[in-house]
């Protein structure tokens, strides 16, 4: 019998751990999914998901990643709640070192995810949660009648733009470049709401200081173009300037890419053998519901086929 | 008494939760935001484990300005524990049931 307490240990409870789950639940492999929080990841604090095949009204991210939670219930999936502080990897299992406890498993499946990326701007800091905030549809409402900004010009940014509209009065929306990166079909809406002056984009500028004593009071803006700076009263701020991987467990253990994603090949394996990574900690061109669900899967498959070739040696 | 959390509106604030002979915690939350309603199991929770000894109640800010400008809150979920009226403790974001009970403990 191997000396090891489960099987697989899936890291992170968002879409691509919830489906390893369903996966190695299915496959009948021993396995137990660890969240630091609350399963559903980012996906939890996405109002509306639009992009995922078979919701053709769309779903809200709470709605989605409760089904898949309770799918992957439904296959044995064990959960429990718990930060992994550090891994051990190991050539008869890996050990992952908890708050007051240490479990090992045959296989571990990084899905630990990404967060929100600061600006790095003065005052940012000290005001996030009185008025720098980086989740539109928890406070969105707390925002009603009022002027607000928003920063960025991915999907994220553009998304959650468009979701303020419904409770600010006006939208400023700060972009560092002269054209957006979301998708088309995001950008034509901004520009509806460009047009009807609910939103007002501020292209080439990037925030140079956040302002307020008690909360949120105006931004300091700056041009890249032209250097000029201008000050602007505001609410609040919403900052969707991209992600960054929750892998600082994972420094000196796994080999990541220069921004801290884990690299891995096609089969999700990374460079040490029984350990693989799936969703939005992977270095990758694309990082979707959609595409979390499918390394989700590949990797659960690929680590039930190590787990049984390691048996049968 | 119920073991289900309480709704508070802006008009009950006072009578349910500042002058409540108990400590108290309000939930401040909205349907629409997803780590409010990730948590909302655990308030249930500790809604019936602390039954009697700590008043556990919700306020939803869409239909609520007063109170959650009051207190300046600009982020949710919001958790604020009350002792005779006073703030004890403010807990933003979906955290862990253990540090949102370890704050109950203290205001006990």
């Amino acid at each position: 019998m191997p000396a090891w307490d489960y099987d697989i240990i899936i890291v992170g409870a968002g879409p691509a751990g919830l489906t390893a789950g369903i996966y190695a639940g299915r496959a009948r492999l021993k396995t137990l999914l660890l969240e630091k929080l609350i399963h559903g990841g980012q996906v939890m604090t996405t109002d509306l998901v639009e992009n995922y095949p078979g919701f053709p009204d769309g779903v809200s991210g709470f709605e989605l990643s409760d089904r898949m939670r309770k799918q992957a219930e439904r296959f044995g999936l064990a959960f429990n709640t718990g930060e992994v502080l550090g891994l051990e990897p190991g050539p008869d299992g890996h050990l992952l070192r908890l708050e007051g406890q240490e479990l090992r498993a045959g296989a571990v499946i990084i899905a630990s995810g990404a967060h929100y990326r600061s600006l790095g701007a003065p005052g940012e800091k000290e005001l996030t949660g009185k008025g720098v905030s980086y989740c539109a549809t928890c406070d969105g409402a707390l925002y009603r009648g009022e002027t607000i900004a928003v920063v960025g010009g991915g999907d994220t940014a553009l998304t959650d733009t468009l979701f303020l509209c419904r409770f600010a009065q006006k939208i400023h929306l700060i972009h560092r470049r002269d054209a957006f990166r979301g998708v088309t079909f995001l950008q034509e809406q901004i520009f509806d709401q460009e047009k009807k002056g609910k939103v007002e984009i501020h292209w080439d500028t990037v925030v140079h200081e956040i302002m307020g004593r008690e909360a949120v009071e105006a931004l300091e803006l700056k041009n890249v173009k032209t250097g000029k700076q201008e000050r602007l009263p505001v609410a609040g701020v919403f900052i969707f300037v991209g992600i960054t991987p929750n892998t600082a467990w994972l420094q000196g253990r796994v080999p990541l890419d220069e921004w801290g994603f884990v690299f891995t090949g096609a089969d999700m394996a990374t460079s040490i053998p029984g350990i693989f990574a799936a969703g939005d900690v992977r270095s990758k061109l694309l990082r979707q519901i959609a595409t979390a669900v499918g390394d989700g899967a590949t990797a659960a498959f690929a680590a039930g086929e190590y787990l049984a070739e390691h048996r049968t040696r | 008494m119920s073991s289900e959390p309480l709704q508070v509106s802006d008009a009950t604030f006072e009578e349910e939760i500042l002058k409540s002979d108990i400590p108290a915690m309000v939930d401040f939350w909205a349907a629409w935001c997803g780590p409010c309603r990730a948590i909302a199991p655990v308030v249930e929770e500790l809604a019936r484990d602390y039954q009697g000894k700590v008043k556990v109640a919700k306020m939803n800010v869409d239909e609520n300005a007063k109170t959650p400008a009051k207190y300046g809150i600009r982020a949710i979920p919001t958790l604020i524990i009350f002792k005779g009226g006073q703030v004890m403790e403010q807990i933003t974001g979906a955290v862990s049931r253990s540090l949102i009970e370890n704050a109950l403990k203290k205001a006990l």
